[in-house]
């Protein structure tokens, strides 16, 4: 199977070009593979939510607590969504010519890119000055709660620590968003410069051909990655017992009862309220 | 720029007889084989060695795809007929000379003695960068070598490029979407017709192909209806040298009078694009006008609103903008503006 394409340049010389769109397929079919696999084996594991007698206990010793618990601020929220429909005109864009669906998509891709750059812009100053920025990211410190959620997916009973805002998984995949986000995002800027925008004067010659070549395969690379990575985020999206969270995504709170239910009250405080 | 070497590279050979022969092997072999017809685009292609077919399907013994017959009121042309045919056919002459025109305007009379119809619409562009063999996007690389600071695009788009600046090279194209045409596919789910407006195919859809057809297809024919029999035709093409050459623009107008003025009206100009590009808000402008000066000059004027120019083909914008002024005015000579 290929993974990369040449081509000749004017030289004579093999030049890089493209990702194989067999890493597209590649990427697809990862991805459902994971959502199926991912479906069956939750069909027969533990839950991973505090038993509800504890969760009786603790709404009963945190009286203090609000009955919604804001999660996502408005900004928060139009980043996400923002990002969303910018990612599927991405990805519909790219990718429906090459399952055989041709239309004119380079001026759309282009300008959802733009929205993309934009919104991920913003939500870097949002997220660095306005939020807690280091309770969406992973390090050492996560190796517990790694451990704890592991146990709880072959079905143990753990104490151990219950997530902060995020969930272990979520955080793990924001950093492979965060990876081809801007791994596509800066690749694609470059490659702005190929096309007629009213942005720029096209100079296909501002690089030679090496570059090129490893900035459309970076290109390439991050998108066919990201196909598989937005099966994976819509299947968590959709599945019943993640609604509470997208609902989240979409309300900006959740409940008392999800707050103590999924998180760690100790890792994700909330200002107590009457 | 290739270097042509004479000597083809080895290639199986078939010839089938009937175009049921010619769709299985297609279907056989798929993208690695080459259809050849008159060959004189094809025969480029090998020369420079720059397509190397496993096999190429010749269809020169499958008469049914030659010939011109009259169906429905109007002529169903076969792919394979030769344009010298169809300058002659007594009912092109009479009926659609603007076919006539337009295909004796092609290359020299060797050429249209050998070369068909179907090959003379299909064919690929002229663009030397893609032609020399270079990786560009129409030949699955990424860049567009004739759109760069530095590129030799004399020829080359001023409308609807999207990366790739090739354009269209074919005579016989814009006439035959001025006399709404249609275009006879042949493929392993039986047979497809396509107006001839839409055979073609611009970078933005596909920058790979320059028509519809697909690597197990055949255009077996060209029918062109009576609608336009008989209209007020017009045909020129400018080019570099006076014979043997593609056209730097050229321009096909079919239109029916009504009462003083212009009624129905199909306006077409090629090599300004990768498709032929047909001037939809031109005719929805004459229609109802006096076919005179001033009805002309704006046309002109409204066709070229939009051009984009490279380095070097800005004169296009001029030539396509007299082009069709005298087109619709109908008459050669007068007044040109630059």
């Amino acid at each position: 199977m290929d993974l990369l394409r040449y081509g000749r340049s004017p030289w004579g010389e093999t030049i890089l070009t493209h990702v194989s769109w067999n890493l597209f397929w590649a990427s697809l079919f990862a991805g459902i593979l994971f959502f199926l696999a991912h479906a069956t084996y939750m069909l027969f594991s533990a839950h991973r939510k505090r038993p509800e007698a504890e969760t009786d206990r603790l709404e009963a010793a945190h009286p203090e607590l609000p009955a919604k618990i804001e999660k996502h601020n408005l900004s928060a929220r139009l980043f996400h969504w923002v990002m969303a429909a910018a990612m599927f005109v991405l990805l519909f864009t790219a990718f429906l010519p090459v399952v055989g669906i041709k239309f004119a998509w380079v001026q759309w891709h282009w300008i959802a890119g733009l929205v993309l750059t934009g919104a991920i812009l913003f939500h870097v100053v949002h997220a660095t000055f306005f939020l807690d920025f280091w309770s969406i990211w992973v390090g050492p410190k996560d190796l517990p709660e790694f451990k704890a959620e592991l146990l709880r997916d072959f079905g143990h009973e753990v104490a151990g620590p219950k997530p902060g805002k995020y969930p272990l998984g979520n955080r793990l995949y924001h950093l492979a968003i965060v990876v081809t986000g801007l791994m596509v995002m800066i690749s694609g800027l470059i490659m702005l410069k190929r096309v007629r925008t009213p942005l720029f004067v096209r100079d296909p010659y501002i690089m030679g051909d090496a570059a090129w070549g490893f900035t459309y395969v970076a290109h390439g690379l991050a998108g066919v990655g990201l196909v598989g990575l937005v099966i994976a985020h819509v299947y968590f999206a959709v599945r019943p017992d993640k609604w509470w969270i997208t609902k989240g995504m979409i309300v900006g709170w959740i409940t008392r009862r999800q707050y103590l239910e999924h998180h760690e009250p100790s890792r994700w405080r909330v200002s107590r309220q009457a | 720029m290739a270097v042509i070497r004479d000597v083809i590279p080895a290639f199986e050979l078939f010839q089938p007889a009937s175009i049921e022969d010619a769709l299985r092997l297609l279907e056989r072999y798929g993208a690695d084989a080459l259809v050849l017809a008159g060959g004189l685009d094809s025969m480029d292609w090998l020369k420079d060695r720059l397509k190397r077919p496993k096999v190429v399907v010749d269809l020169g013994q499958i008469k049914e795809l030659r010939g011109i017959r009259e169906v429905n009121g109007g002529i169903e042309i076969g792919a394979t007929t030769p344009l010298t045919e169809v300058v002659k056919h007594p009912v092109v002459r009479d009926k659609y000379s603007l076919l006539m025109q337009a295909a004796e305007l092609v290359a020299s009379p060797q050429i249209r003695n050998q070369g068909t119809i179907g090959g003379n619409v299909s064919q690929d562009t002229r663009c030397w960068y893609y032609r020399g063999g270079w990786t560009c996007y129409r030949a699955g690389g990424n860049i567009c070598y004739a759109d760069t600071p530095t590129a030799v695009n004399r020829e080359h788009a001023i409308f609807d490029a999207d990366r790739c600046v090739a354009v269209n090279p074919s005579d016989t194209a814009p006439a035959l979407v001025a006399l709404d045409a249609q275009m006879v596919i042949r493929g392993p789910r039986g047979e497809r017709v396509v107006n001839a407006e839409d055979y073609w195919i611009g970078p933005g859809i596909d920058i790979t192909r320059m028509n519809v057809l697909q690597p197990n297809e055949l255009l077996t024919a060209i029918r062109i209806p009576a609608t336009m029999a008989g209209a007020q035709f017009y045909f020129e093409k400018v080019r570099d040298r006076q014979v043997w050459d593609f056209p730097l623009v050229n321009v096909a107008a079919a239109l029916k009078p009504n009462g003083g003025n212009i009624g129905e009206a199909r306006l077409v100009v090629n090599a300004v694009a990768a498709t032929p590009k047909r001037l939809k808000n031109v005719e929805a402008y004459i229609a109802g006008k006096p076919r005179n000066e001033e009805t002309a000059s704006a046309a002109g004027q409204m066709a070229v609103e939009g051009a984009q120019t490279l380095r070097h083909n800005g004169y296009k914008v001029p030539l396509m903008r007299n082009l069709v002024k005298r087109a619709v005015r109908g008459s050669e000579g007068g007044s040109w503006t630059s």
